[in-house]
């Protein structure tokens, strides 16, 4: 072999790196992938549709149950930087222009059956599951936060530094954005209340109630009975499966 | 008729690896900031849960914009057959590639796990514009190397008018796209609105031609040859016409916003009393990149060379200023979570306006990017026929290449 065979033209090179290229990256992608048509988890049915109702009159001023509790059942310890530490539920203190009452109340991750998080997530890691509960899949956010520019709650997080001791119901990851998800890891081994609810309810307010809309007699829908509920920034038609009470 | 050719820009070897190394050096400590950024963790920045997309972002929104109006001179020749820019065709593609590049590189650095860039290439969430822009921008980076190829390669020289005009349609989606990033954000004030893309457009159209001037007249240092009198009365043209457009857009934009009930306390908020965003937007977006320029080429003091030269960078200052009070000023306003409510207390600071201050890493990161853009211009023009080495003018038509 003569040294005129191993010489590639430039046009030779290009045609060669394509066509490289079109095989390793291009062609896979034509075929849909089987894998991704299979639900990630069975248990999860349209017939369910998960919901809290806040009743604001029963929320305690200085009352830090619900915060509390998230904080233990989901492992968000922080570094002590509260503008970059992770907070999947506040309690936000808030004043009527018209009557001057004050009331405090719990914000969360709202539940959009119409989540803007979701519309924008490039690669679908925000997603909605069909029984209303709007989350992260943490292995495939890439931290680009455009989720967080959307939510006009402002319920998401963005992991800012290293985590060391996550809970394995609760897998978080530095670099990837998350918020509340009515407690999915509970939902999902059969549970039907959230640490929040469950904190709220045992310090004798019960100004938060979950539950199944789907379910007449689910304390969700009780509650839904006794007072008229209506949604944070109605204007938008987010269609929130969070409502609120009392202001 | 005079034969156009194309050369490559031959400079002593010495000055090209100083101006190498130099520029190495700088996308050295970029990628070194967004290691220790991504090691780290975003804590180290000046970004937080409040202001979620800082600096980085400013400088790859406007290297992507840019990228897309330093094309608008290629885009003159082949979509519009305006003849004295065909010459300057194969230059406008090339720095529209680096700066796509560059933009793109430090988007994808700032990310929270940069390492899942693969992800985000594979997983498509097609209802999300951020998704499509993917598409758009590696579309665009695809189309700009068929056209450079088609500009330069003689045998399919005649496929060059065609690319040309499918880029230039291309890249006015992308800057839709660009512009849409924040237009279809529903729940912040700043954005939410359909007009920030021709916005972002006329935006890309005047950043594009100061930056394309400014690279043409750093290169004419070395050889006088390129711009004749006619191209630059022609820029002049071109950069009132985009300064115009750009400040009837921002006018349009502002004036929507204060007619829009819910959208009013924002508009205040950045046109009288949000403090440093205020004084970005009218200091640094309207009066230096935009009012300033546009006295200085109206104004007959200077030669025309030196306003255009001076307005061109005025521009590209008001660009940056630009950026900070569309991205950064849109952020810092809180959200309207409760509009018949004041919030007295949130630990999440809903009810203050944000401040930021970026970290050296986020900046480091940003100017990486700059010198990524202008190496990948170097290394194109000394190793490919980019250049046209005729005195520009209506009689350099047909094409040829060689070395100068």
């Amino acid at each position: 072999m003569n040294n005129k065979d191993l010489q590639l033209s430039r046009r030779g090179f290009l045609v060669k790196s394509f066509s490289a290229i079109s095989v390793v990256y291009v062609i896979p992608n034509l075929f849909t992938h089987a894998e991704a048509a299979k639900p990630l988890d069975q248990k999860v049915s349209s017939s369910t549709k998960w919901a809290m109702a806040v009743d604001v009159d029963k929320c305690v001023s200085g009352c830090t149950a619900c915060v509390d509790a998230c904080i233990e059942e989901n492992g968000l310890y922080g570094f002590d930087r509260p503008e970059t530490d992770s907070q999947w539920i506040r309690k936000i203190k808030i004043q009527d222009i018209k009557t001057d009452k004050v009331t405090t109340l719990p914000m969360m991750c709202q539940h959009c059956e119409n989540p803007p998080c979701c519309d924008v997530c490039p690669t679908g890691a925000s997603f909605r599951r069909i029984d209303g509960i709007v989350m992260v899949n943490q292995h495939t956010c890439i931290g680009c936060r455009y989720c967080m520019m959307a939510c006009p709650f402002k319920a998401r997080s963005f992991v800012h530094e290293n985590l060391t001791e996550q809970l394995t119901n609760a897998p978080r990851g530095k670099g990837c954005v998350e918020s509340c998800n009515f407690c999915a890891n509970r939902i999902d081994h059969g549970s039907d209340t959230t640490a929040c609810e469950e904190a709220c309810q045992k310090e004798g307010h019960q100004a938060i109630s979950f539950g199944d809309l789907s379910d007449s007699e689910s304390r969700v829908n009780k509650a839904l009975r006794k007072k008229d509920h209506k949604r944070l920034r109605a204007d938008l038609m987010l269609k929130q499966r969070v409502t609120y009470t009392g202001f | 008729m005079k034969k156009l050719i194309f050369g490559k820009y031959l400079i002593d070897p010495k000055i090209f690896w100083s101006q190498f190394i130099l520029l190495g050096f700088f996308i050295f400590l970029g990628f070194l900031s967004s290691l220790y950024m991504e090691h780290e963790g975003h804590y180290i920045t000046g970004m937080n849960n409040q202001i979620v997309w800082g600096m980085p972002h400013m400088f790859a929104v406007l290297l992507i914009v840019i990228a897309s109006g330093v094309l608008n001179i290629a885009s003159l020749s082949s979509a519009f057959n305006k003849v004295p820019y065909k010459p300057l065709a194969p230059l406008s593609a090339l720095l529209a590639l680096a700066f796509l590049v560059a933009g793109l590189v430090i988007l994808v650095l700032d990310l929270g796990r940069p390492n899942r860039l693969i992800v985000a290439m594979t997983t498509f969430n097609f209802k999300s514009i951020f998704a499509w822009n993917i598409f758009l921008y590696s579309g665009f980076a695809l189309v700009l190397i068929i056209y450079i190829w088609t500009m330069l390669d003689r045998e399919v020289n005649s496929f060059s008018k065609s690319v040309g005009t499918f880029a230039f349609a291309w890249r006015i989606i992308l800057t839709t796209g660009t512009g849409s990033i924040f237009g279809f954000l529903v729940a912040r004030e700043a954005y939410a609105t359909a007009i920030l893309a021709p916005l972002f457009i006329v935006m890309s159209l005047s950043y594009g031609t100061s930056v394309y001037y400014l690279t043409l007249r750093a290169i004419n240092i070395k050889f006088k040859t390129y711009m004749s009198d006619e191209l630059i009365e022609n820029f002049r043209s071109l950069t009132i016409i985009f300064l115009f457009a750009h400040l009837y857009f921002l006018f349009l934009y502002h004036i929507t916003n204060l007619y829009i009930a819910k959208h009013i306390n924002f508009e205040i908020f950045i046109l009288s009393s949000g403090g440093f965003y205020t004084f970005a937007f009218w200091v640094g977006q309207v009066f230096i990149g935009i009012i300033l320029p546009l006295i200085i080429i109206f104004s007959n003091k200077l030669s025309i060379k030196s306003s255009m030269k001076l307005s061109s960078i005025l521009i590209l200052i008001g660009s940056f200023a630009a950026m900070y009070v569309i991205i950064i000023g849109g952020q810092a306003y809180p959200l309207t979570i409760f509009p018949d409510h004041i919030i007295i207390e949130s630990s999440f600071y809903d009810n203050v306006v944000h401040n930021y201050i970026p970290s050296i890493y986020e900046f480091i990161l940003g100017l990486g990017g700059v010198a990524l853009a202008l190496i990948i211009v170097l290394i194109g023009i000394t190793n490919f026929y980019i250049l046209p080495t005729s005195v520009i003018s209506k009689d350099t038509v047909t094409s040829d290449n060689t070395d100068k």
